[in-house]
């Protein structure tokens, strides 16, 4: 049962900060998609609900060729997954998109959204990290924009204070020989990921590694980087050995927690084998591209 | 609390409802309007049996709160017939036998509908009419029969009456 609120609808950006500015126990919703779940559980119980679903300022996709895609945070990730820009540029968030819960909850639930909720799980949290994309969030009283990498700060938190709404997620334009590849690892196509990888690689001109990414999903707090297997891969080479030393990082690195749906050890074994997996993945999208 | 005043459009009728901002869709149509042919199964966006469509986008209206959907157009599995003619999906269910306890029947429907609006007569292939109704779960296992239903919509096998 959810329990009573008051409703406040902002008529735009400006009134929906102020409004927020001014109620103390008060949480945001947009399409709600996770918020309504544990409103209805009775662990999130405010007394004001802010609703920023008709904030049409903050639904837009824009791409620029120098200054990459801009996604604002009451954007539905059905937009994104049927954005020919986006299926252009960055096909992994497409196919992320495309296996984030089910059809109906990416025609209401907003990127915005998912991320200020923070769940480790989350699909778009590592592969965006991955991509190096930024967030900007704020309040009545200013802006702010941080690496998404460093927005989590644990479970279903973030830097995000009192008064902050999401704004923007920024992702810049990748650099020349770059691949990113993603996979969560369930056992229905629609659940949220028992473990997920994403990773990125962006190669130099004599084919060794310029950068790496690696960023783990429900294997810990945050989503998680594994920055020890990340280094050991730049400047390099790249081959299958490094790979699959770069998972044995991961698989150490990682703070997974058990659950009903997997131990431990299981995910542990797991985020190692599809860190090695999307590295290479991503390995060979950067060869190929120009 | 005080009651907010939600005017919308229901399978193309004109509502106004007093409500408490709390209430879910799924209550609205059925327990204020009446539209029971809108099924609530889990309460956690996970069975799809809630399945409406609103503004043509299919959403799960146990998770959904009545009151964003001011102004807005929704359609539940009764608005799919017209003057007193079932749909080309109802009729294509009926003939495949694409049900059993029927439980889940109405959001399997909401959500083929958005579907098979969505091809504008491209023909899908199999792994797409599957994707397009992940979301509902039918457990009386009939999906064979249900795709084969939607596979014959979209293949012009049926034609609005």
């Amino acid at each position: 049962m959810i329990n009573d609120f008051h409703y406040l609808k902002p008529a735009s950006l400006k009134e929906a900060l102020a409004m927020y500015a001014e109620h103390d126990d008060c949480k945001v919703i947009c399409g709600g998609q996770s918020l309504l779940i544990v409103m209805r559980q009775g662990m999130v119980a405010p007394e004001y609900l802010l609703d920023i679903k008709h904030v049409k300022e903050l639904s837009y996709i824009k791409f620029d060729e120098k200054d990459g895609l801009r996604i604002g945070a009451t954007t539905t990730h059905r937009e994104i997954e049927k954005s020919d820009i986006i299926a252009k540029k960055y096909p992994v968030l497409v196919a992320m998109e495309e296996k984030l819960a089910s059809i109906q909850t990416r025609n209401w639930g907003t990127i915005g959204g998912n991320l200020a909720h923070a769940d480790p799980a989350g699909d778009p949290g590592p592969v965006l990290i991955a991509l190096n994309a930024e967030i900007k969030f704020g309040n009545s009283g200013g802006e702010k924009v941080v690496p998404l990498d460093e927005f989590f700060v644990d479970y279903f938190e973030t830097q995000m204070e009192h008064g902050d709404l999401v704004l923007e997620v920024h992702v810049p334009t990748p650099e020349p020989k770059f691949g990113c590849a993603y996979q969560k690892f369930n056992l229905l196509d629609s659940d949220m990921g028992i473990v997920a990888a994403a990773a990125s690689v962006t190669l130099n001109a004599d084919g060794t590694c310029k950068d790496a990414r690696i960023v783990l999903g429900n294997a810990g707090p945050i989503p998680l980087r594994v920055t020890k297997a990340e280094d050991l891969l730049k400047g390099k080479k790249l081959d299958d050995a490094l790979f699959a030393q770069a998972g044995t990082i991961a698989s150490e690195e990682c703070a997974p927690v058990a659950d009903i749906h997997a131990s431990e050890e299981h995910r542990r074994h797991v985020l190692g084998v599809l860190t090695k997996r999307m590295l290479k993945k991503a390995f060979e999208q950067a060869q190929k591209s120009a | 609390m005080e009651k907010q005043l939600l005017r919308f459009k229901v399978n193309g009728d004109e509502y106004e409802v007093y409500i408490n901002p709390k209430t879910l869709l799924a209550e609205v149509i059925r327990d204020h309007l009446g539209f029971t042919g809108t099924k609530r199964g889990c309460e956690t966006v996970s069975c799809g049996a809630c399945t409406v469509n609103v503004n043509g986008f299919s959403v799960k209206s146990c998770s959904v709160l009545a009151i964003q959907c001011q102004d807005m157009d929704v359609t539940t599995v009764e608005g799919l017939e017209k003057n007193g003619k079932l749909s080309p999906i109802q009729r294509a269910f009926l003939d495949n036998g694409s049900y059993q306890c029927g439980f889940c029947t109405p959001g399997m429907l909401m959500s083929s509908t958005a579907f098979l609006e969505e091809l504008k007569g491209e023909v899908p292939t199999e792994e797409k009419i599957r994707e397009s109704i992940e979301g509902n779960v039918c457990r009386c296992t009939g999906y064979n029969s249900i795709v084969r239903a939607i596979d014959a919509v979209a293949q012009g096998k049926y034609k609005e009456e």
